[in-house]
């Protein structure tokens, strides 16, 4: 019996990179595969290609035994092949119902045939314990809802192959275990599952066997039984990358930010910030941890001056920061690395290098008077682009030719490369492989170091024990507690952050 | 659905000022809602060959050139052929080839969608100047049919069921888009691709040949409508005749909120307020300077557009080109 999936030696060159350079890939029925690499190792390009959406130079692809045409995705879809995309293939403004059935719509003569629809959906969801509806509106879904319903669209046809381009990225703990007992049901249907992830454990809890992509080679396959994290991420790096963050003492200094009474709504207007007190000190890390949509994302908004606030202020060094003005917020001393990096983080047609000055491109010495001065803007690029390590052929591409990771590392580059007295970092490793969270984490220390008070939101609680001086535990638009990092109970944070008191 | 929603409140609007103005006077009332209509027809058409290009994220500022271009072949192949129909076909054809052009433009080489359609009216402005001969006659234009039965309605019988067939064509093509916009997979595909290309691409919908398709049938459509210029409604051919329908359709397609039955509506009242104006003119009634009653129903639409717009949101992937993976 041929396997269900096989990739032969694929090619794939980009302009200035070879992403996939002779890649090979069995997958076996009822077999997890995780796919593992750093951002830009190509994880990305091969499975894309598998689902016919990007056309390899070269190589062989075969799904059953049969050789697939090269970008023909209907065809990959009509022979069982799912796929759950790294960002949401839903159309925003359409229901969960229009989106599910997008591409092989049940018909009623040349219509579509409303009814029969609804009742796949209620079948379907029923069949994989995913409980949707039908009716819903994909923008008024939050996301975890979102990743329910790429994921029913993905099983929607009896699906021999499933690919899972980072589909825990954006999920709450709870969420991600369901996606988990999901994954292992269907591999014990018999399904073939592809994941691909930045988060070990999950690849040690789920996969089968690993196989680990660097700079677009293969470089190994492994298995959950013959290593542990550590050994996972050195093959990924090509060294040992410590998982364990190393920090000293914090010098405790004055405070630099403080946020008092504070009061704001949600965008469906409702009140999520139910006043919020908190006081950052120079020279610490202060985490905030909080279950996603318990108001992280509210405060940090209007902190930054990017949200109306209801009530309350926010002080600076003791000086008010005005409401609704980012920019002044900004020239007041606070560096933010936003969640949304495509949003709020950088304009993606703008080259990496413009990118890297857009919180001082009219400032010294990027510009003079109303002339920018482009030299200084390529210096500090190619400046930065060492330093942080983002991988682009040149700091004039565009910030939305990069991956992922290397996306972030550009935002993070551009927020510390200014010493502001507060840094406001909101999930500043979501997304990124192991070797940038090093990276990443050690820049949010030594910012620290240097006299910076840093502001972590995260919703990986690992994240925000690792870090952190002091730990915010948020539930409920409110600040439930306040623990120094060295007494804080990993059990009880997470209790608190279920909303249990004690 | 809401008794006192806004748009039953226009319905209501329109119902009384027109039942005042049949109380005062039956028969130019009638008329001037029969010319309306066939104002409007053109306007509508054109209105759909900008919604079934947006829907579908490809922004059509070439729907003037295009009517230009098609109402010029639609009478000069009639005048040659002597046979209107031969020039009806004609039409539709340069319509549909000046679609595949934008396409070609926009969708292949993912050029500026806005240069691209700028490229269309220039050509139609161009080609038809230069080809332009004065003096040519077709045999005939589409006479009026009279639907039995239904022309004898008061009112509703001239303005509605007493037209030319491109009228009635153009009516069934309007009707048509809008059910399959909303109720067939094609409909669902379209405004996935204008809203997010890359889920439909994922979903197995090739968006570059959607696109084309789209855009070349929006292109005949188009031509329906410079053909019903120039073989129905006027019967003959000027320079610049098309006199600027093309862009005024664009704004009718926002107020219609890309809504082939919105559109229509808006169309509809531009056509009244027009049909009103010229009556307002031969009446004399008023000592007005006719310039004034000239821009009459442009000043209309705008006071209307300004009071009733709200907020719009245009298909979310319009003007940008798609690369197939690009998710």
């Amino acid at each position: 019996m041929s396997a269900l999936l096989e990739v032969n030696g694929i090619t794939k060159r980009y302009p200035g990179v070879i992403a996939n350079d002779n890649v090979s890939l069995t997958v076996n029925a009822g077999e997890v595969v995780a796919l593992l690499g750093e951002n830009g190792a190509g994880k990305s390009t091969l499975l894309k290609a598998v689902f016919g959406l990007i056309k390899p130079d070269s190589g062989e692809i075969k799904i059953g035994g049969t050789p697939i045409v090269f970008g023909d995705t209907a065809g990959v879809i009509s022979r069982g092949v799912g796929m759950v995309h790294q960002h949401f293939q839903l159309v925003p403004v359409m229901t969960v119902a229009e989106n599910l059935i997008l591409g092989d719509e049940p018909k009623r003569g040349l219509f579509i045939n409303q009814k029969s629809a609804r009742e796949e959906i209620i079948t379907l969801s029923k069949r994989y314990g995913l409980e949707v509806d039908p009716d819903a509106v994909i923008e008024d879904l939050p996301v975890g809802m979102q990743q329910r319903v790429e994921i029913l669209k993905a099983l929607r046809k009896d699906v021999k192959l499933l690919i899972l381009d980072e589909p825990t990225a954006v999920l709450t703990p709870q969420e991600i275990d369901e996606l988990i007992q999901v994954i292992r049901n269907l591999a014990k249907s018999g399904v073939g599952v592809v994941l691909i992830t930045h988060k070990l454990h999950e690849v040690m809890a789920v996969a089968d066997r690993v196989v680990v992509l660097r700079g677009g080679k293969l470089v190994g396959t492994t298995s959950p039984k013959e290593t542990d994290e550590a050994g996972l991420a050195q093959m990924m790096v090509g060294r040992s990358v410590v998982l364990q963050v190393n920090r000293t003492e914090a010098k405790r200094g004055g405070v630099v930010l403080e946020v008092k009474g504070l009061e704001v709504r949600d965008d469906r207007k409702i009140m999520s910030v139910k006043g919020v007190d908190l006081t950052l000190h120079k020279g610490e890390i202060l985490g905030v941890a909080g279950v996603e949509g318990n108001g992280q994302r509210e405060l940090v908004e209007a902190i930054c001056g990017m949200r109306h606030r209801e009530t309350g202020n926010v002080l600076i060094n003791g000086v008010a920061t005005k409401d609704m003005a980012p920019h002044a917020v900004h020239e007041a001393g606070i560096s933010h690395i936003p969640e949304d990096r495509e949003k709020h983080g950088l304009v993606a047609n703008y080259t990496i290098a413009d990118n890297l000055v857009l919180n001082q491109f009219d400032q010294e010495p990027f510009a003079k008077g109303w002339i920018r001065n482009l030299g200084e803007v390529a210096k500090n690029a190619d400046k930065l682009v060492e330093k942080f390590d983002i991988r682009t052929p040149s700091a004039f591409n565009t910030a939305g030719s990069l991956s992922g990771g290397n996306k972030q590392k550009v935002v993070v580059a551009r927020e510390l490369s200014e010493e502001l007295p507060v840094l406001v970092a909101a999930q500043p490793t979501r997304g990124v492989d192991v070797g940038s969270i090093e990276f990443i984490h050690n820049q949010l220390i030594s910012a620290r170091d240097n006299g910076a008070g840093v502001l972590l939101v995260s919703a990986e609680l690992d994240e925000i024990l690792s870090l952190s001086d002091r730990i915010a535990v948020m539930s409920d638009g409110k600040i439930v507690a306040i623990v120094e990092s060295k007494d804080a109970d990993r059990n009880y944070i997470g209790r608190l952050m279920a909303g249990l008191k004690e | 659905m809401k008794l006192l929603s806004k748009r039953n409140g226009y319905f209501l609007i329109a119902f009384l000022a027109t039942l005042f103005f049949y109380t005062r006077d039956g028969d130019i009332t009638t008329s001037v809602y029969a010319t309306g209509t066939a104002f409007a027809l053109p306007l509508a058409l054109a209105a759909m060959v900008g919604i079934m290009c947006e829907r579908t994220g490809i922004v059509n500022i070439g729907i003037e050139g295009t009517m230009l271009l098609s109402a010029f072949v639609a009478f000069f192949v009639s005048s040659l052929t002597q046979n209107i129909m031969i020039g009806l076909f004609a039409a539709i054809l340069t319509g549909s080839i000046m679609g595949l052009l934008l396409a070609l433009m926009a969708v292949s080489w993912r050029m500026d969608q806005i240069i691209a359609g700028t490229i269309l009216n220039i050509l139609a402005t161009g080609l038809t100047s230069f080809l332009y001969v004065q003096g040519k006659t077709i045999p005939n234009v589409f006479q009026a049919i009279e639907v039995p039965g239904l022309s004898k309605i008061p009112f509703f019988g001239p303005v509605l069921f007493i037209h030319g067939p491109l009228t009635f064509l153009g009516l069934a093509v309007i009707l048509t888009l809008y059910v399959a916009i909303y109720h067939t997979p094609w409909g669902l595909r379209s405004r996935a691709v204008g809203e997010h290309p890359s889920s439909a691409d994922t979903a197995g919908v090739s968006v570059a040949r959607l696109r084309y398709i789209n855009v070349t049938i929006a292109g005949a459509i188009g031509a329906l409508a410079g053909a019903y210029l120039s073989l129905e409604l006027v019967g003959s051919f000027e320079r610049g005749f098309t006199a600027g329908k093309g862009f005024t359709a664009l704004a009718l397609m926002i107020f219609g909120r890309w809504n082939p039955l919105g559109a229509l509506g808006a169309a509809l009242f531009f056509g009244l307020a027009q049909a009103y104006a010229n009556q307002l003119m031969i009446d004399q009634v008023v000592n007005i300077p006719s310039q004034f009653t000239a821009a009459l129903p442009y000043i209309m639409t705008i006071v209307v557009l300004t009071i009733s717009a709200g907020k719009v949101r245009p298909p979310a992937a319009e003007g940008q080109p798609y690369e197939k993976g690009q998710a």
